[in-house]
């Protein structure tokens, strides 16, 4: 079986196990394997955008370092924030050495250099690219016939262009999965706009209004589940439904997926990787309805 | 507030400082207002995005400090992608949060979120603490 180093992140260990659990056993299933990165650090979730701040670009060389020493020159992850920061903090040293050597020097303790040779790819390229989605048709067991889903990108797998993992306008590799899990897609214009992101903290009215925005819209273009990749935009689009109904009485949610879920639903895998407790709109009904 | 344009504020030092951090020629924008058509976060900013970036031009150093946008910026990446010249409006807003941040005047106390904290996915508290504190 075909394996990869895959780099977890926090929150796929604690609010998104969901997201890690249907994402190893989809793996599997499709015939590779997540091998978790050992000794591995939080990215900083952010990538630094100021030039002279190199410090926080440390956390993401020590990840890469230890890709390295594993005689690795791959790294997968599934959390869009962990992807964008690793992805552009990379592309900063491994393609400037001045950058790379200041930082190898900083890390004096370290056995090794890191020498600026690993890409991160997302767990999404690996189903397109290296799958492919023919192949995953082929497996899906139990189609999602009458699901309409909506996919939602958000930023941080789109943008900026260097990073991007489909095209930053119009990306359809969501829309193609859910094309072969036998599910409708849905088309809705605020697939790739901000959910608000860490302003979730302090700015709670804020994301409330974002997250309104966004479901309201799905639910418009008659959405059943909306499909996420980012444990973030899942917060704030499945939790924070919690807040909006709160201001607005009469609204009514949707459910809210990791499209790992959704592809182990398909898949015909046990639906307890999908942890239905960390879900605050429920998604019993819906996978009732796909296991009949 | 009346301000008044100045050579030595258009030509001081705290614009090559802006254009340091962010890596962008300031000088390049020429308020399309595209950036502000794009942002999904217009209506809870005080100025809109490109007049951050007029704000910086004219070097009124007292606007960036008092307004809210660089707060509300969560580096969506959105305006990036719509910009004709190709500014990087993300890096900018990130400089100016950084000027008031490296005064070490914090945007944020965490610990006013207890009754949240638990429940909040760790990613989120951490890119806040990143991003709106020093
Ligand atoms: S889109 Fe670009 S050029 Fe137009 S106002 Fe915004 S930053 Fe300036
Ligand atoms: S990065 Fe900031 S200014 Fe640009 S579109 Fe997003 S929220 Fe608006």
């Amino acid at each position: 079986m075909k394996e990869i180093i895959y780099y977890p992140g926090c929150t796929l260990k604690n609010t998104a196990k969901n997201f890690e659990d249907s994402a190893i056993a989809c793996a599997e299933a499709l015939g590779f394997k997540l091998r978790e990165l050992e000794d591995w650090y939080c990215c900083g979730t952010v990538y630094s955008l100021t030039s002279d701040d190199l410090m926080h670009h440390i956390a993401t060389v020590r990840n890469l370092l230890r890709v390295q020493e594993e005689g690795e020159e791959r790294l997968t992850t599934l959390c869009a924030m962990c992807y964008n920061t690793i992805k552009r903090s990379s592309k900063r040293i491994n393609e400037n050495e001045d950058d790379r050597e200041k930082i190898n020097s900083f890390m004096y303790e370290e056995e090794n250099d890191y020498q600026g040779n690993v890409d991160i790819i997302h767990y999404l390229e690996i189903l397109r690219d290296e799958i492919g989605f023919d192949k995953i048709k082929e497996k899906v067991e139990k189609p999602l016939k009458n699901l309409k889903l909506a996919p939602y990108y958000g930023c941080l797998l789109l943008r900026p262009l260097e990073v991007a993992i489909d095209n930053p306008d119009s990306p359809s590799i969501l829309e193609d999965l859910i094309t072969v899990m036998g599910a409708e897609v849905v088309y809705f214009p605020f697939k790739n706009e901000c959910c608000g992101a860490y302003e979730t903290v302090s700015e709670v009215d804020f994301v409330v209004e974002r997250a309104r925005n966004i479901i309201g819209n799905a639910i418009r273009n008659e959405a059943d589940a909306l499909l996420v990749s980012c444990p973030l935009c899942a917060f704030n689009l499945d939790n924070r439904q919690k807040n909006v109904s709160l201001k607005y009485p009469d609204f009514e949610g949707i459910p809210v997926l990791y499209f790992t879920e959704a592809l182990a639903l398909a898949l015909g895998l046990d639906p307890e990787v999908c942890h239905f407790d960390l879900h605050y709109q429920s998604i019993e009904e819906l996978v009732k309805e796909i296991e009949q | 507030m009346p301000f008044e344009i100045s050579k030595e504020l258009v030509r001081s030092d705290f614009i090559k400082k802006i254009e340091e951090l962010s890596g962008e020629e300031i000088s390049a924008c020429y308020h399309c207002g595209k950036c502000a058509a794009g942002c999904p976060s217009v209506d809870t900013m005080d100025l809109l995005p490109n007049q951050i970036i007029r704000a910086i031009q004219l070097g009124d150093i007292e606007v960036l400090k008092t307004s809210n946008t660089p707060w509300i910026c969560a580096s969506c990446y959105m305006c990036y992608v719509r910009c004709p010249r190709g500014i990087d409006l993300c890096s900018i807003m990130e400089a100016v949060r950084q000027m008031t941040l490296r005064e070490n005047l914090d945007h944020i106390d965490i610990r006013v979120y207890t009754d949240e904290l638990a429940t909040l996915p760790p990613i989120a508290v951490v890119s806040a603490q990143r991003k709106l504190s020093s």
